[in-house]
């Protein structure tokens, strides 16, 4: 019978640990976005997903070499790296070129998350603060829309005379056109031009159902963030009734992408269950004054990334009550 | 919904691996009895080597908060001296070599008249039989109860076990239902509490049932959530009552008393058969043990015979733990003795080594949806990496109890409650150097 114990490990307590690990989380992430992808391969082509796995190679390279270059530990199997390199192609134009994506990824790992110390430590979205920095290529960036159904080539896309405006685009200007070409039930399923993965708001929202069943997200800062922007555009309409306004804001641009997928970002989000209400609140506010008053028409961008700069105040908002300074319910000790 | 406590974990429970193991009595051939296996003052040995013991001799004893320790088995003193104890350090320990002969210590002997003692007799019985809380934190029985008279109005018996693995609370509520709850009546009797209650966790349902039909009708029992830690002293008196022991405050200023089941049992023999705590229920399991059991430990048992009992390993251990999982002490050899609070043997194999090399925060704060105590993990943990005493106070990270729960949690894999542990004692640290710089003023 066996009872030597020779190499027994000593450590301090809990020595059991549940399923949930980082690598789970992230590729709970990578899988909710799956939906979106496979909308945009369904409306704008193949290059959809050959743009979408060039910015995902990208980010893993630039992650894995700089940690190597820094000599600190590899963290690419984390798949952080695949989340950023995914969400960089979905804030893009299905044309955009590759170099201008690898471009996006080198600025989002390294000088938003590496210098910042890595996973968990970086300040702002990398995802945003990569397509804040793309809108520097304007002519890239926007103006140029694929129409979708429009089945563009994975190398070289030539846009001529296939290109539209964004439903966005036309309510910025509604006070000429009352409302955008495309109907509801289109910006719903995401038969319209836009940022490859922002088109399907049903694609992202299954997505974000797969993310509150797994729990890797709470629901808390999504409706937040939405719930805001609905009353807002409900309350102030332009143009037209406010229903039918307000379902247009929800569904256009950025915003389900925005709201379920970079404003639960862990590293760039409040954890305090009040400051994530706080916290989204403020997104959306900022997003619906962006888009009324702003140049740029989307607001989701600049929103997030303003509120990722307050998160350290939110922090602060809502920390549990300490245990045992309750009021003492009857019964106490000088009964 | 009844009231809870706020957080916990869901950890998978691995009971019916000895769930259904009765509890067997063992005779090991030597036993090892550490000198402090109580919160308080070590005893002082009272025997030397070469003396004859019998069982429940008083074997150590002492002064101040201390209650004695006795021989488990009868036979010879082979060593007194320090050897290894559960705690991770080597400790003052009697080496008894067994003669199988359990031969009583004559002073032992049935009461007949329990029901004419005082409060005052029936507290002096518990010191002199050594009795301990056995749920694992070991603080002197007679000490809580004489502290807790006038104070307490609500008796709770903490039948839990919430840990994952153990299952000797389990057994006894199954096996000896009425020990434990003649052990509650006595408890009763000096503390005379408005009310008394027995939680159990829900799915324990055979130990409900016996407890059921043994409980007389004063005693209430409560079927508690699954849920990790039900069984931590602060969670249960929250879930059974609504009240939350203040900040470094014992359960008494909120006017509760909290007795683990197999307290309960060992006061009943203490005070009807006038045994002192000589034995316990102890479970051995983990997936590296060969016939996960549940034994009637001789207190000072090796660890070495307790695996040999179960069968040996069936693989390469990858932890000992004495205790279960989330709080259980991780041990470096088996040559320890078990103790009066040494519930289970607990040996995991290689494939429960989760460790990460280098975990980083990603700042999901889950941690903080676990914490039973409403802490904020994550930022103690910061505060204690950048060593900032100031912050880690306001966080109140001396209110930790370490049960475990945020480290479970934590996706990337952070020792948090080694961090806390460090924070806790850094802190202990510079209040004894302020009162060292005060003294020399």
């Amino acid at each position: 019978m066996n009872i030597e114990a020779t190499n027994l490990t000593v450590s301090s307590s809990p020595h059991a640990h549940g399923k949930n690990t980082t690598a789970v989380i992230m590729r709970d992430v990578c899988i909710a976005l799956l939906p979106a992808l496979i909308a945009a391969i369904y409306f704008f082509g193949w290059r959809a997903l050959t743009l979408t796995l060039v910015s995902v190679a990208g980010c893993v390279f630039f992650e894995w070499g700089f940690r190597k270059l820094m000599k600190k530990d590899c963290t690419v199997t984390d798949w952080s790296a695949v989340v950023t390199g995914m969400l960089i192609a979905f804030v893009c134009p299905v044309s955009l070129p590759y170099w201008t994506i690898l471009l996006a990824d080198l600025f989002a790992i390294v000088l938003v998350k590496q210098l910042f110390g890595g996973i968990g430590m970086n300040i702002v979205n990398p995802a945003l603060a990569a397509r804040a920095f793309l809108f520097s290529w304007p002519s890239l960036m926007s103006g140029q829309w694929v129409r979708p159904g429009t089945n563009i080539s994975i190398f070289s896309p030539s846009l001529d005379g296939l290109t539209t405006a964004t439903p966005l685009e036309a309510l910025a200007a509604s006070t000429v056109k009352p409302l955008p070409a495309e109907s509801l039930l289109d910006l719903f399923l995401g038969k319209i031009g836009g940022s490859l993965g922002e088109v399907s708001a049903a694609a992202l929202l299954l997505g974000g159902v797969y993310l509150l069943v797994r729990k890797v997200i709470s629901p808390r800062i999504p409706l937040a963030y939405l719930g805001t922007v609905a009353i807002l555009a409900f309350l102030f309409p332009r143009g037209i009734e406010g229903g039918t306004w307000m379902l247009y804001q929800l569904l256009s641009g950025g915003l389900m992408l925005g709201a379920i997928f970079m404003a639960t970002d862990y590293a760039t989000s409040p954890v305090t269950h009040l400051g994530q209400i706080v916290y989204g609140v403020g997104c959306g506010v900022l997003t619906i004054l962006f888009r009324y008053f702003g140049t740029y028409v989307e607001g989701v961008t600049y929103a997030i990334l303003i509120m990722n700069c307050c998160v350290g105040f939110f922090d602060k908002l809502g920390v549990p009550k300490r245990f045992g300074l309750v009021k003492q319910k009857k019964g106490g000790a000088e009964k | 919904m009844a009231p809870s406590f706020f957080g916990g974990v869901h950890p998978r429970g691995y009971k019916e691996l000895t769930c259904e193991a009765p509890i067997l009595p063992l005779h090991p051939k030597t036993v090892s009895i550490s000198m402090s296996q109580h919160i308080g003052r070590p005893c002082t040995p009272l025997v030397k080597v070469g003396d004859q013991v019998t069982v429940g001799q008083k074997i150590g004893d002492g002064e101040g908060l201390c209650v004695p320790v006795h021989a488990s088995v009868s036979g010879k003193v082979v060593a007194v001296e320090a050897r290894p104890t559960p705690a991770g350090t080597d400790g003052m320990c009697v080496v008894i070599e067994n003669d199988m002969q359990d031969t009583l210590c004559p002073e032992i002997q049935k009461r007949e008249s329990v029901a004419s003692l005082t409060a005052e007799e029936l507290t002096a019985i518990l010191r002199e039989a050594g009795i301990t809380g056995m749920g694992g934190a070991g603080f002197p029985t007679n000490v809580k109860i004489s502290s807790g008279m006038g104070k307490v109005n609500t008796v709770i018996v903490n039948g839990a076990e919430c840990e994952p693995y153990i299952t000797s609370d389990d057994r006894l509520m199954r096996e000896s239902p009425e020990r434990i709850a003649g052990g509650i009546r006595i408890i009763q009797k000096i503390l005379q509490p408005e009310r008394t209650a027995l939680g159990i966790e829900k799915n324990k349902s055979k130990a409900i049932a016996a407890m059921r039909a043994a409980l007389p009708e004063d005693m209430e029992l409560l079927e508690l959530r699954v849920r990790y830690p039900q069984g931590a002293e602060k969670q249960l008196i929250q879930t059974v009552t609504g009240r939350q022991v203040p900040p470094g405050g014992l359960p008494a200023a909120v006017g509760c008393a909290v007795f683990n089941v197999a307290t309960c049992a060992a006061i009943y023999d203490a005070v009807y058969d006038g045994m002192p705590l000589v034995r316990r229920a102890v479970t051995v399991t983990g997936k590296a043990i060969a016939r996960p059991s549940n034994f009637l430990a001789p207190i000072g048992t090796l660890y070495s015979d307790l695996v040999e009992a179960a069968g040996g390993f069936s693989e390469e251990p990858y932890k000992v733990l004495c205790g279960g999982p989330m709080m259980g002490i991780a041990q470096h050899t088996l040559a320890c003795g078990t103790i009066k609070g040494n519930n289970a043997l607990t040996c995991l194999s290689q494939a429960d080594n989760h460790e990460v090399e280098t975990p980083h925060c990603i700042r999901c704060g889950k941690c903080l949806d676990a914490c039973p105590m409403h802490l904020m993990p994550l930022q103690m943990h910061r505060a204690q990496q950048k060593e900032d005493l100031i912050t880690l106070e306001k966080l109140h990270v001396t209110d930790c109890i370490e049960c475990g729960c945020c480290a479970y949690t934590c996706p990337a894999g952070i020792h948090l409650v080694q961090s806390f542990r460090t924070a806790k004692k850094m802190l202990r640290d510079a209040q004894a150097k302020e009162k060292a710089k005060e003294a020399v003023k």
